[in-house]
């Protein structure tokens, strides 16, 4: 789950992460109100959305004086963002963050991590902050430099320092770094975070260390603990599909094709979509009902699909095992009975229960093409939706 | 022969009060499984399937012998009864549940080291060995004894491996499911090691998925070691970037992860990669007759 850097700050603000003061603001005058708040000769007007790149695509503006926060607050709020990570469409501003300047002596990065390799969490840091750290690792890898945390003793001292003088931060403000590496970690554990990036962490000229932006993302396994997080969700965010797919627990992705697909299993079900592309037809999404799905989420799964209305045909990929055929079929004949079936409909089932799945369909009087294996399926759907 | 399971193979089910436990603890016994005990807390002394139910793990192996487990225990507890597997000294955990908080596992990963327990898992189908022994979620019925081994990061991608292999007379030696989780126990260097020194193992298929550099890993390790024909597949290569597919561990982000680099490293390293899922068996089954296996392997 992602938040907005608003909400980052202040949970990192409670485990003691140094963050500047700021307020978030949802109109032109809450921004100003925010800015005569923070008292500041300058104040920085940050658009709220969950995409990096705000900055080049004008959402990020220095303001001096609070006639200039109108003027930016006006200009930026209800302004659509295109950034590398929004798409094409963008995103829309509703929110913005108003928050106190400072002098930046120099940008840093610092990153929390799930090593895949080490099955550990690693700390990343480096002295090119401000840039992105993917351009980074790929054109000098040798100025990011890493730490590996073992869980029973949480990030160390003498890791954080050495990180810290690894990325050249002065020695007067080397206390005040590790510190800040040391809240980080805690935030990071404490709220199960799956990343925790400052980028740029800042020096100031007062000698302060700060996190000027801040993205937390959550392991969405561990929302059920982390009920405070849980509400700075921002369903504007979110696609609309995706938002009713989560109700029900099911893995839906929305996509830009015409063929809807209802898979179980997360491999299959991107295999699903691999395959429909190995035809020439364009999957409208990926959805893994997952392995206890009940007749009614599958029904909802169903009706999630029909729901958008690029859908030309559907493609239904089941291999049973924890999930067993019949609920598919109950699933799949509900929901064309409560809202109707006007597509082209390509089943291929497998699997635990396999008979009697067939045997349901077959007795509903449902139009459905049957299918005995994936290629046979795929193929058959991409052809009827042509 | 065969790896991690066989007929020998005595399984404790915690979690067994569960419904889904319930439906595939009698899957497994009609398959033949030698299930002898199952765990769920304060429900020792009653029978789940005929199969009598212990309080504790510990409990359960000192009554019952049992030297592996199976765990259907819900997330927010699977950790914890991986814990008490490890604690009892198993031999073999699998950990079917899906939806583990990664920082668990990463205490689990972590509790593990030195110890004797090999973790399968978790969000896995399972291992199966065919006609001798079934842990796990599979559908018993695909699968024909023979000489494949199967590795896999996802459930039903397996299933459709294995499938294709035995509707065209290809028994598999085992199956194993090793889950679709960023931090998980066995992985895929651990079972091709396994297969390399199985007797009964002739080839093996890896099957993959986008994101982390697992499979990458073990293709540099099967160019070094490996004395038996891989054939590869890799799920996900049409996933937009960014977007995490169903498992924890299937994303694609800053460049790393993408099924295009997995495939080219596999084939560097001399695995045949399968271009669509629906031909992962007609791949094996040309390796094997280029590598003169397929007669030996033709098993049915």
């Amino acid at each position: 789950m992602n938040i907005h850097e608003y909400q980052g700050k202040d949970v990192l603000r409670q485990y003691g992460v140094n963050v500047p003061n700021g307020y978030v603001a949802y109109t032109v005058d809450e921004a100003v109100q925010a800015a005569e708040k923070l008292g500041t000769d300058v104040t920085v007007v940050k658009a709220q959305i969950h995409a990096g790149g705000r900055g080049k695509a004008g959402g990020v503006k220095v303001a001096k004086g609070l006639d200039e926060v109108r003027t930016y607050a006006d200009e930026i709020l209800g302004k659509t963002l295109v950034t590398h990570q929004t798409g094409p469409e963008g995103k829309e501003v509703k929110r913005l963050l108003i928050e106190e300047g400072c002098d930046i002596k120099k940008e840093y990065y610092v990153g929390v991590v799930l090593d895949r390799a080490t099955s550990r969490v690693v700390m990343m840091a480096s002295e090119e902050g401000g840039t992105e750290i993917e351009e980074v690792a790929e054109a000098t890898p040798e100025k990011i430099f890493k730490e590996v945390i073992d869980p029973v003793v949480g990030l160390s001292g003498y890791q954080a320092r050495r990180l810290a003088f690894n990325i050249n931060i002065p020695d007067e403000l080397m206390g005040k770094a590790v510190k800040f590496m040391m809240a980080l970690y805690e935030a990071f554990v404490a709220k199960d975070c799956s990343i925790a990036e400052i980028n740029p962490l800042v020096t100031t000229g007062d000698g302060e260390v700060l996190a000027l932006d801040a993205k937390l993302n959550f392991d969405d396994n561990a929302l059920f603990r982390q009920k405070d997080i849980q509400e700075l969700r921002d369903l504007d965010e979110e696609d609309e599909k995706e938002i009713e797919a989560s109700k029900y627990d099911l893995s839906y992705i929305s996509l830009n094709g015409n063929i809807g697909c209802m898979v179980n299993g997360a491999g299959l079900a991107m295999s699903t979509m691999d395959i429909i592309k190995h035809y020439g037809g364009d999957p409208a999404n990926f959805l893994d009902v997952g392995g206890g799905a009940t007749a009614e989420k599958v029904t909802e799964a169903f009706k999630i699909i029909l729901s958008d209305a690029n859908v030309k045909g559907i493609f239904v990929n089941i291999f049973g095992g924890i999930m067993k055929c019949d609920v598919i079929a109950e699933g799949v004949v509900e929901a064309t009975k409560q809202v109707g079936l006007e597509i082209p409909l390509v089943v291929r089932l497998e699997g635990t229960n396999v008979e009697l799945g067939k045997k349901i369909l077959e007795e509903s009087g449902l139009n459905i093409t049957s299918a005995g294996s994936m290629a046979d399926g795929a193929e058959k759907i991409v052809s009827l939706v042509k | 022969m065969s790896v991690f399971v066989n007929k020998d193979t005595k399984v404790v089910v915690q979690g067994i009060t569960g419904g889904t436990a319930k439906f595939h603890t009698k899957q497994m016994l009609e398959y033949g499984t030698n299930i002898v005990a199952g765990v769920t807390p304060k429900k020792g002394g009653s029978e789940v399937e005929g199969v009598p139910v212990f309080n504790t793990v510990k409990e359960a192996v000192e009554e019952t012998g049992a030297n592996a487990s199976v765990i259907y225990v819900p997330a927010p507890f699977a950790a914890d009864a991986i814990l008490e597997a490890v604690d009892a000294e198993l031999d073999l955990a699998i950990c079917i549940t899906e939806h583990i908080p990664v920082m668990d596992m990463v205490k689990v990963k972590r509790y593990m080291e030195g110890k004797k327990t090999r973790l399968v898992g978790p969000n896995c189908p399972g291992v199966i060995t065919p006609e001798e022994c079934k842990i796990g979620i599979m559908p018993g019925y695909i699968h024909k004894k023979g000489h494949i081994g199967v590795v896999s990061r996802s459930g039903t991608l397996t299933y459709e491996a294995v499938h294709q292999l035995s509707e065209a007379g290809y028994g598999q030696s085992t199956a194993v499911g090793i889950g679709g989780d960023p931090v998980n126990g066995t992985d895929f260097i651990d079972s091709l090691k396994a297969f390399n020194e199985d007797s009964e193992t002739e080839a093996v298929i890896m099957i993959g998925e986008i994101g982390g550099t697992a499979e990458e890993e073990a293709a540099e390790w099967v160019k070094a070691n490996m004395k038996k024909p891989v054939v590869g597949f890799i799920g996900g290569a049409t996933a937009p970037p960014g977007k995490r597919m169903g498992h924890a561990g299937a994303i694609i982000s800053g460049g790393k992860g993408t099924a295009d680099e997995k495939i080219r490293v596999m084939n560097e390293c001399g695995i045949q990669v399968a271009e669509t899922p629906s031909v992962m068996g007609d791949t094996m089954i040309r390796v094997l007759e280029e590598n003169g296996l397929k007669e030996k392997c033709k098993t049915h």
